[in-house]
């Protein structure tokens, strides 16, 4: 209730909603795509990377923003160039370039005056200071995304369930691979403001885990996860203003709780007896091949 | 009555994936409309002649000619049934979108270009991912999980998914390894009928069982050992073989 007047009164508190909402949409159509392509290890070297370009901005004068996207970008090409034609070393070359970014993020910082307390909110976020020019450019975010994933929703899915398949059919797995890491590191720089690019990958993560507990089509879990993300969002508000905490990890908290309460639930319903059934046919099955 | 066009062509391939060669000067010819076995012992190079065919891999040496051109350019044309498909079961798709994926790039028309056409999939796509469903006798499946399928259903999906690109060529991978033994007949007399208008291409390690079911063999350990064009029966099979199959019991 006090959070409701608050919100009526307070613009700085419209605008954190309205962050939290538009960034929700990215991370949680994203977020489909991240979990069912295991690839949040990959989304976490992108986020990290991120903050070499904030740092490298904030030194020479530049929105910190776009230099998170323009590192974002740099690092998901490198990260999923090195997938594709550099398997063997894939996880160290991420773990790499994952504090490689950090690195050189934290040295721009050091060097930039005036700029150190900013860290924390690049780490962790700071939806509380999200400004309308923000807003807009988090708007034009998603709308990029939201064309693009409608657009090639068949080609990325393609890419995303069989590789091999995709390429026999005369599709580009480079290209299509490249383009959902693009994609990914723009919903890592919108989610920046809102958690900072240390939590990302619950953010990006959870709420997609959570939708794919109950649901078995990549569709319906990208529209659930959004949903889940944005009530996480406000909550997460709401309860960092009446309880004066940081409004970062709130979010993730509550994410998390959501998370593991659904895997409870969903052991406790006995989901958990079909999939053992797949595992142990596939398990047959490797005995056989 | 005029000879068949060869719609796959290998003279003097060679693969190695870095180490000793895993194919080694193979020459094969595929005429339109052939039912051709190729059998071998395991790690014999089968399915690296295969993925040679298919332009996933290039050869070191040698050339391959699919449908007059390049492999890679060909593969849209041809279905592809793996042994081991490159997806994890866990995945949240139902069979209709497995299927339905075929539809990419397929038609006579589809080019380079066409893998970047964007929006949805055509209701003609619908109707012949359903076509090639109910053909292989399993569109009671379409709204099914794949997670939720047995391994011989998960077999008839995957070959629905290739004929749903209306392929000249089908090219399946021991399509009997992960299925109960009783289906075994069922998929290959379904394929037969479907040798009626494609040119299918099979490997197993089964020699005596396909014997009955295609008009040729191809024999691959490493290279080509044997390759009978005639009619085959099981006693030719016995007597080109029998050496074969006591080397793959030896092998392990």
């Amino acid at each position: 209730m006090e959070f409701l007047v608050a919100l009526a009164q307070q613009p700085f508190l419209q605008y954190a909603l309205i962050a939290g909402l538009l960034a929700s949409v990215g991370c949680g159509v994203m977020g489909a795509y991240v979990v069912v392509k295991r690839i949040a290890f990959i989304a976490g070297g992108i986020a990290h990377s991120a903050l070499g370009g904030m740092g490298a901005a904030a030194y020479f004068g530049f929105d910190p923003l776009l230099g998170a996207l323009l590192a974002a970008l740099l690092a998901a090409w490198l990260i999923g160039l090195v997938r594709l034609y550099l398997e063997a070393q894939e996880d160290t070359l991420i773990g790499a370039m994952w504090a490689i970014g950090m690195a050189v993020g934290i040295l721009f910082i050091a060097r930039t005056p005036g700029y150190q307390s900013d860290l924390m909110s690049y780490l962790f976020g700071n939806i509380l200071l999200v400004s309308p020019p923000t807003l807009w450019f988090m708007a034009m975010l998603d709308m990029a995304l939201l064309v693009i994933v409608a657009a090639y929703h068949r080609q990325i899915l393609a890419v995303v369930f069989d590789e091999e398949h995709a390429r026999l059919r005369g599709i580009s797995v480079t290209f299509f691979y490249l383009l959902l890491l693009s994609l990914v590191a723009v919903t890592v720089v919108l989610m920046i403001q809102i958690v900072g690019l240390i939590l990302v990958l619950a953010l990006m993560t959870l709420p997609a885990a959570v939708a794919g507990h109950y649901l078995y089509s990549l569709r319906g879990m990208m529209l659930v996860a959004v949903l889940i993300s944005s009530l996480a969002s406000v909550m997460g508000l709401a309860l960092s203003y009446v309880s004066d905490l940081p409004t970062g990890p709130v979010i993730v908290l509550l994410v998390a709780a959501f998370y593991v309460g659904s895997a409870l639930l969903r052991r406790l319903l006995g989901h958990r007896r079909t999939h053992a059934a797949v595992r142990r046919a596939e398990a047959l099955e490797g005995r056989h091949g | 009555m005029s000879e068949a066009a060869e719609v796959i062509v290998l003279e003097d391939v060679s693969f190695s994936y870095g180490g000793p060669p895993v194919v080694r000067h193979v020459d094969l010819r595929v005429r339109e409309g052939d039912f051709l076995g190729i059998v071998g012992p395991n790690a014999g190079g089968k399915s690296t002649l295969l993925k040679l065919i298919l332009g996933l891999l290039e050869p070191q040496s040698g050339r391959i000619r699919v449908l007059g051109g390049k492999p890679a350019r060909a593969a849209r044309a041809i279905g592809y049934v793996p042994q081991f498909p490159g997806f994890s079961r866990y995945f949240p798709i139902s069979v209709e979108q497995v299927v339905l994926l075929g539809r990419l790039g397929a038609g006579e028309g589809a080019g380079f270009w066409s893998q970047f056409l964007p929006g949805r999939y055509s209701a003609e796509d619908r109707r012949k991912a359903r076509a090639a469903l109910a053909e292989v006798e399993a569109e009671d499946l379409l709204h099914r999980q794949i997670g939720s399928l047995s391994g011989g259903q998960l077999q008839r999906v995957l070959l629905a998914r290739a004929l749903a690109s209306e392929p000249r060529i089908l090219i399946l991978d021991e399509p009997t390894a992960n299925i109960d033994q009783r289906l075994e007949g069922d998929i290959f007399d379904l394929l037969k009928r479907l040798n009626e208008r494609l040119t299918i291409v099979v490997v197993s390690h089964d020699i005596a069982f396909i014997s009955s079911y295609v008009d040729r063999v191809a024999c691959i350990n490493r290279t080509l050992v044997c390759h009978q064009t005639e009619a085959v029966d099981s006693d030719i099979i016995h007597q080109l073989y029998g050496d074969h199959v006591r080397m793959v019991t030896h092998d392990h």
